[in-house]
């Protein structure tokens, strides 16, 4: 158990998320890779705070309380985000971000 | 009372969610409400101010003592909310130094009156935290501020009842209310902050109410207009205001709290903890910016007169009493950092006098060619606002509050009482609708004077002569060597000014035969919601003068009960307000002044009988002479201000924009010859167009140009498609994360 395979995995799934963030031309889906990005930094703080705590002044439950931190707001992020979805799914019939692009300069 | 103020601000912020909930159900439409939660308010602010007075009075035998007790039983109070915190960070005793200070000064005040040294009353909670900053929220009870709670609260109620009355049966009656009473909070809140991150929300909070007020009828295309352009107005002195803050919590060693501020400013140059000079130079000027822009000094004024498009009570709370004076008691709740920033006490000129001066001047120039006797009342108010700010530029700080005191009562008086004259005939033109208006309407006429007599300073029986008097006074013999003249000449011409506008006024409302559509209603005297708060406000124009008569009186004493009442209650002693080590001291009755000032009411009053009265003086001199009519459309224009900001500079910024792709595109492709020849004729037509139409023009093709070239470039970038924006996301976190990697290792 060495901290690099946590984070290895977290940089494998915060590339995989930005991919999905640029590549990905379905709203739900960028929702969805912006869910793996959230996660991938969930990894590593849960992943510090494990390894570390017994460091000095360290706080051991301080990383594992800001994932959940994240993992609420998250959630409701996702929930606004799906809003928005829908609606421009009602006005566009469509849910491909390239179509949305009414604030261009 | 003293120590639990934050109640009063509480209750009219509950009264607005009230009256937002429950008001459209309740007989008066939420009125009651409102109505009930200012009188509670002003009654507690009444107990606080007599608090404050036995406080004066009796002041506490020791700083200390009262410090360690208060903190105890405050903790107590707050141990659920506060738990982890000692008593010292919950409750914080403003500590002076009283030793120092005394030995200083003690010799100055052997003579009379003896040294009064009462701490201000302060508590604060913590608001939050961030890393190893700590801020603060909490109250702070001076003189000053609890005069400005009776103030507002008192004009509120009155204003309040005035109110049922004029808006009754209005569409949005209860809005109306709501935000009455969230005004009255926001401004108490202002008022009673102990640091100035908290006054900053409260300034945002009364302009946002302002706005809201402003704009109540807002189906008229003017009046929305008017309430965004108060609305922007403000904002840019709001920058300023926050930029001021920002460089004094640098200055003062990361606080925000006034007192420890204003201490630091206090400090001789040089001694450990004080503030060099040139960081508060440059706070108080970015200040000076925000006043400028909330208290309608001249350049950013010009918001203040359109806000008449609001109903005309909010019109005497907001721009006559209460939101307009947010920028003076910026200038006096801080006056360390102004005084020792603009070296008041030493200098013979500095920003602030002369920004309330050349505003006194030009204000009441202005307020001449009104022909809406609300503008007329408007200018006045800028006019007056510049003496207050000029007060507090000459080092006047208590002749400033005073009249600040004093023009609340008998502005407020002039405001109620043309929304009383206008009430039937729903429209403010002097010219065209009123007229006669002097035996149709008794008490509206009797009021409507005595507030006028007040604001023309009339000697000895009225309000206004008391403090407008002391400001002079204030201007002859504060300062280095030989005073603010300018500003004795300037006041003395702007009081020549105001008697003769507001005689003016009074002759097109009063005299004559009614014409237009008073001629056409058969009007009467308005109910008693409207004369009540008239004659008391007429009653205060008044009595209020007394509050702080100086010692002689043209040789006679006055008895020391009744002289300088309000410098003895109101004027803040310790360390954080500026005292003899810093150059400040008292102006005194000079009689010469009150005689040239008397003289002044009889000059403006009396030409102004002539030119209206008689129809003597040179009538029409607009049609014969050039530069009699240049100078009269110039204030018919309002020295071109309004067309300045909104044709020049709003026109440049957004206009061009479609045209500026257009010349951008077309120079790119043509290559790299051609843009530069046409760059050079551009250029060569730059010139001669500078040469030809003058530096105005020149600025604004300049801000053209630069919108064009910058726009054009940054468009591209702005192609709606919201993937490529989390593109360049990631791309400058990317960049970010590379310099941080390189840097940290």
């Amino acid at each position: 158990m060495f901290l690099n395979q946590f984070l290895l995995l977290a940089a494998a799934l915060f590339c995989i998320g930005v991919y999905g963030v640029i590549a990905r031309k379905n709203g739900v889906m960028v929702l969805m890779s912006i869910e793996l990005i959230l996660n991938a930094v969930n990894i590593n703080l849960v992943a510090f705070s494990t390894m570390w705590f017994h460091a000095e002044g360290a706080n051991p439950l301080a990383g594992q309380v800001f994932a959940l931190f994240v993992i609420a707001v998250a959630a409701a992020e996702v929930g606004v985000g799906l809003a928005i979805v829908l609606a421009i799914f009602r006005n566009y019939k469509t849910v491909d971000l390239d179509q949305v692009d009414l604030m261009k300069g | 009372m003293l120590t639990h103020v934050w109640i009063i601000p509480l209750i009219p912020a509950l009264s607005f969610v009230a009256i937002l909930a429950v008001g459209k159900r309740l007989p008066k439409k939420g009125a009651e409400i409102g109505i009930a939660s200012v009188a509670i308010c002003l009654v507690l602010a009444l107990t606080t101010g007599i608090g404050w007075i036995n406080r004066v009075n009796h002041p506490p035998e020791s700083a200390h003592a009262e410090a360690t007790t208060e903190a105890i039983e405050t903790h107590e109070a707050d141990a659920t909310a506060e738990a982890d915190h000692t008593p010292a960070d919950a409750e914080t005793e403003a500590t002076t130094g009283e030793g120092d200070h005394a030995a200083t000064s003690a010799d100055e005040h052997a003579e009379g009156e003896e040294e009064h040294h009462v701490t201000p009353v302060e508590r604060t909670v913590t608001w939050f935290q961030t890393g190893d900053t700590t801020i603060k929220a909490g109250t702070l009870i001076d003189g000053l501020s609890a005069l400005m709670l009776v103030v507002v609260t008192f004009i509120s109620l009155l204003v309040h009842v005035f109110s049922t009355d004029y808006v009754g049966g209005d569409r949005r009656e209860t809005h109306y209310f709501a935000f009455l009473s969230l005004f009255t909070a926001a401004m108490l809140f202002y008022v009673i902050s102990s640091n100035t991150l908290q006054m900053v929300v409260g300034w945002e909070l009364v302009g946002l109410c302002s706005f809201a007020l402003i704009g109540h009828w807002w189906e008229e295309k003017p009046n929305s207009d008017a309430a965004l352009k108060a609305f922007l107005t403000n904002r840019v002195g709001d920058i300023g205001l926050l930029i001021g803050v920002t460089i004094l919590y640098f200055a003062a060693g990361r606080t925000f709290d006034v007192l420890s501020l204003n201490t630091a400013a206090n400090l001789p140059q040089g001694s450990p903890g004080s503030i060099s000079h040139g960081l508060l130079l440059a706070g108080s000027l970015c200040l000076i910016t925000a006043v400028m822009s909330k208290s309608g000094q001249f350049v950013l004024h010009t918001w203040l007169p359109d806000a008449m498009a609001g109903p005309t009570p909010v019109s005497a709370l907001i721009h006559a009493a209460t939101m307009v004076v947010a920028g003076i008691y910026l200038v006096a709740r801080n006056y360390g950092v102004f005084f020792n920033g603009l070296s008041i006490g030493t200098a013979n000129v500095n920003a602030l006098a002369v920004v309330g001066c050349v505003t006194l001047l030009f204000g009441a120039a202005l307020a001449f060619v009104q022909t809406d006797i609300k503008k007329v009342l408007a200018y006045s108010t800028v006019s007056q606002l510049g003496y207050m700010v000029a007060a507090l530029g000459v080092g006047a700080w208590t002749a400033a509050i005073f009249h600040l005191f004093t023009h609340a009562v008998f502005k407020a008086c002039l405001f109620l009482g043309s929304g009383s004259l206008a009430h039937h005939i729903h429209s403010f033109d002097m010219k065209k609708d009123m007229g006669g208006m002097r035996k149709r309407m008794p008490i509206t006429h009797a009021t409507f004077v005595i507030a006028t007599l007040a604001l023309m300073g009339f000697p000895l029986i009225t309000a206004g002569f008391w403090s407008k008097d002391e400001i002079l006074a204030g201007a002859h013999m504060l300062g280095g060597d030989g005073g603010y003249k300018f500003a004795v000449v300037m006041g003395l011409l702007g009081a020549v000014c105001t008697c003769a506008y507001m005689t003016r006024a009074y002759y097109y409302v009063f005299m004559g035969e009614p014409r237009g559509k008073s001629a056409e209603h058969e009007l009467h005297e308005n109910g008693p919601r409207i004369t009540v708060p008239l004659m008391i406000l007429a009653f205060g124009s008044i009595v209020v003068g007394w509050a702080n008569l100086p010692e002689k009186v043209f040789g006679i004493g006055v008895p020391d009960s009744l002289s300088l009442r309000f410098e003895h209650f109101i004027e803040p002693t310790g360390l954080y307000f500026p005292s003899a080590d810093n150059n400040f001291s008292h102006p005194e009755f000079v009689p010469w002044i009150a005689l040239v000032s008397a003289l002044a009411i009889v000059i403006g009053v009396g030409s102004a009988y002539l030119w209206y009265w008689k129809g003597k003086g040179p009538h029409g001199i607009t049609e014969r002479s050039k530069v009699a009519r240049g100078g009269y459309q110039v204030l018919e224009n309002k020295y071109y201000l309004d067309w300045l900001y909104t044709d020049v500079i709003t026109g440049f910024v957004k206009g061009p924009f479609a045209k500026a792709t257009n010349w951008f595109n077309q120079n790119v492709l043509d290559g790299v010859v051609n843009s530069v020849g046409e760059g050079a004729r551009k250029a060569g037509g730059f010139v001669y167009h500078r040469i030809d139409q003058g530096v105005v023009d020149n600025v604004v093709k300049g801000s053209g140009l630069a919108a064009e070239g910058s726009g054009s470039v940054l468009r591209k970038s702005q192609n709606g498609k919201v993937q490529w924006y989390a593109a360049y996301l990631f791309l400058g976190a990317t960049i970010l994360a590379a310099i941080f990697v390189v840097v940290a290792s």
